[in-house]
């Protein structure tokens, strides 16, 4: 590689992430900013955190979010698994293009087409049968678990496809029944997806806006729909303190994850290495 | 073995074998299809009817007259579309903001994209965790905080009244460069990941070979790696560029009034003025739009993992 070449790499890098991380920072400053304007530092102060935490509705609606993320990440693994081992692993059946359509289309369908149809869709099953009888967190969590379960097909499909196929097999030749196949190799061989993907279902979830104020019910607002409600008016420092909260907790998360994704993966590497030999 | 004397676990393993793969097929496809696919068709259905002031805000599409089932269409809706300039305003600027945004994502994320794929080993997965890491973290606090940079009373402004280079703060937020960034930023991650993975897998003996064979840097590029490396553009810009068209958070916060998008319109038409059929039609009209783009990025998903395997 040229040196003028690698310059220009390097400096292109060097604005991109500073463009990806300069605001995030300037939130994470100014949240310990003492007063109330964002552009005049007048002091160092955490009493924006203090009056984050005595602010019931946004505690309220924290609380919602938190239970609607767990739980539609939960069910997302449970739909999205079989969805991603389907792409991956069982060939030609009918109707299997318009399954992978239906898995594509959620990850760039624009939220308020996903949001508005989904609406319509709780609203007319009301009339008909009854059921969702009102809209709340019961249908926010339907709502999230669909989009996100295309989310972990994806995943899962990914990483079976970069997977040997050759242990599943050997296994089926040995007689195996299929359900024991999957549990006893498939399923440990994937579950550092199966964590990435329910982590992504989590993060989507609590950070979706959109389809949650389409098919939210009274009682059921969500924390993006009170910090939105917050923002419109505004930047202020409570929403500061809120958004640090949340880096410093994703980032957790995802340091500790990756970490285990990558020992895991290491693992596995020198178990093949020792086969190998 | 007569199937009387089969024990219970026995059966189910039998039943299992037989139905298990349409059972592991079953459960996920009729999930999507009831609340993915069923949900178009009943926005298509409330696109035809007409408002009214009623519980849900809309009529019925079907009647029972006369012992027969009288079907009432009514295009009003979408003529309605046709005939307020707003919507089709609103419809082109969308599809503009959304193609310039593309652009000026692919510009930024191409050379990250190499830089990342080109970088040693264990720096390349810290960068690759560096473009990760922001999109885990929310997309609403990445979008408001621009709204404390780009503000009339913001850092930038501040910054520039400080130095001396203005007298009068300039007006960012609220125009249409806002939206630009706040589509960029937001979005940037999504086309870096499809641009990365196939840039990482290709053969980079191909560059050698046209650089030996006399090929200028710059001409090694325009015909090894820029082709090479479509289906990553592809791929990218089509994550960037659909989800942008109905984008509603950006405009509604860094976009000023005049800002008209097509996602904020259909918000608009349903939380406001609670018009369930308009915001229908409205949504029809951009998934007309929309079908052949996401078909196309389908397309280029299975093409990607087929050609995996």
């Amino acid at each position: 590689m040229s040196g003028k070449r690698s310059t220009f790499l390097i400096s292109a890098l060097a604005f991109g992430f500073a463009f990806l991380y300069v605001p995030i920072l300037l939130v994470i400053i100014y949240s310990f900013n003492e007063g109330k304007l964002v552009t005049v530092w007048s002091g160092f102060s955490t009493k924006w955190y203090v009056s984050l935490f005595n602010n019931d509705g946004m505690i309220d609606a924290a609380w919602n979010s938190l239970r609607i993320g767990v739980m539609s990440a939960t069910l997302a693994l449970a739909l999205g698994t079989p969805a991603g081992l389907v792409m991956s692993r069982f060939g030609r059946f009918k109707g299997r293009t318009l399954f992978s359509g239906m898995i594509a289309a959620p990850l760039v369908m624009p939220e308020v087409i996903t949001g508005l149809s989904l609406l319509l869709l709780f609203v007319t099953l009301e009339q008909i049968v009854g059921w969702p009888a009102g809209r709340g967190i019961s249908t926010i969590t339907i709502a999230h678990s669909t989009f996100c379960a295309a989310y972990v097909a994806v995943v899962v499909q990914s990483r079976l496809s970069g997977m040997d196929i050759s242990v599943e097999e050997a296994a089926m030749d040995l007689g195996a029944k299929p359900g024991k196949i999957f549990f006893v190799i498939t399923l440990p061989m994937i579950l550092p997806a199966l964590l990435a993907g329910w982590l992504l279902s989590f993060t989507l979830s609590l950070d979706d806006l959109v389809i949650a104020s389409f098919v939210a019910g009274p009682g059921s607002t969500t924390l993006p729909m009170k910090v939105f409600s917050s923002v419109r008016l505004g930047v202020s420092p409570e929403i500061n303190a809120l958004a640090t909260l949340i880096i410093l907790a994703v980032s957790i998360l995802i340091v500790i994850a990756s970490i285990m994704i990558l020992r895991s993966e290491r693992m596995r590497n020198r178990t093949a290495n020792a086969s190998d030999i | 073995m007569s199937s009387d004397k089969l024990t219970l676990k026995q059966r189910f393993d039998r039943w299992m074998i037989k139905h298990g793969r349409v059972l592991v097929i079953g459960i996920p496809y009729f999930w999507l299809f009831l609340f993915f696919l069923v949900p178009f068709l009943i926005v298509l259905k409330i696109s035809f009817s007409m408002a009214e002031y009623a519980q849900p805000p809309y009529s019925a599409l079907f009647a029972w007259i006369d012992e027969g089932v009288t079907i009432t269409l009514n295009f009003g809706n979408y003529l309605f579309l046709l005939s307020d300039s707003l919507y089709a305003t609103a419809y082109l600027n969308s599809i503009r903001i959304a193609a310039i945004s593309t652009v000026i994502t692919l510009l930024i994320g191409y050379p990250m994209a190499y830089g990342i794929a080109r970088a040693r080993g264990s720096m390349r997965s810290v960068l690759l965790m560096l473009v990760i890491l922001p999109f885990w973290t929310s997309f609403l606090i990445r979008v408001y905080a621009w709204i404390g940079i780009l503000d009339r009373e913001g850092l930038i402004n501040a910054f520039l009244l400080w130095t001396g280079i203005i007298s009068e703060p300039l007006i960012m937020r609220q125009t249409e460069f806002a939206v630009y960034v706040g589509i960029v930023y937001t979005y940037l991650p999504f086309m870096i990941l499809p641009l990365y993975s196939t840039l990482e897998k290709m053969d980079i003996s191909l560059i050698e070979a046209a650089l030996d064979l006399g090929c200028k840097p710059w001409q090694a590029f325009v015909k090894v790696t820029l082709p090479l490396s479509l289906p990553g553009i592809l791929a990218g810009s089509l994550l960037v560029f659909i989800p942008a068209v109905g984008e509603f958070v950006i405009p509604e916060l860094l976009g000023g009034p005049n800002t008209l998008m097509i996602g904020r319109t259909l918000w608009n038409e349903f939380f406001a003025n609670r018009d369930w059929p308009i915001a229908s039609a409205v949504a029809i009209a951009m998934l007309v739009f929309l079908v052949v783009p996401i078909m196309w990025f389908q397309h280029i998903q299975t093409k990607q993992e087929e050609g995996q395997q």
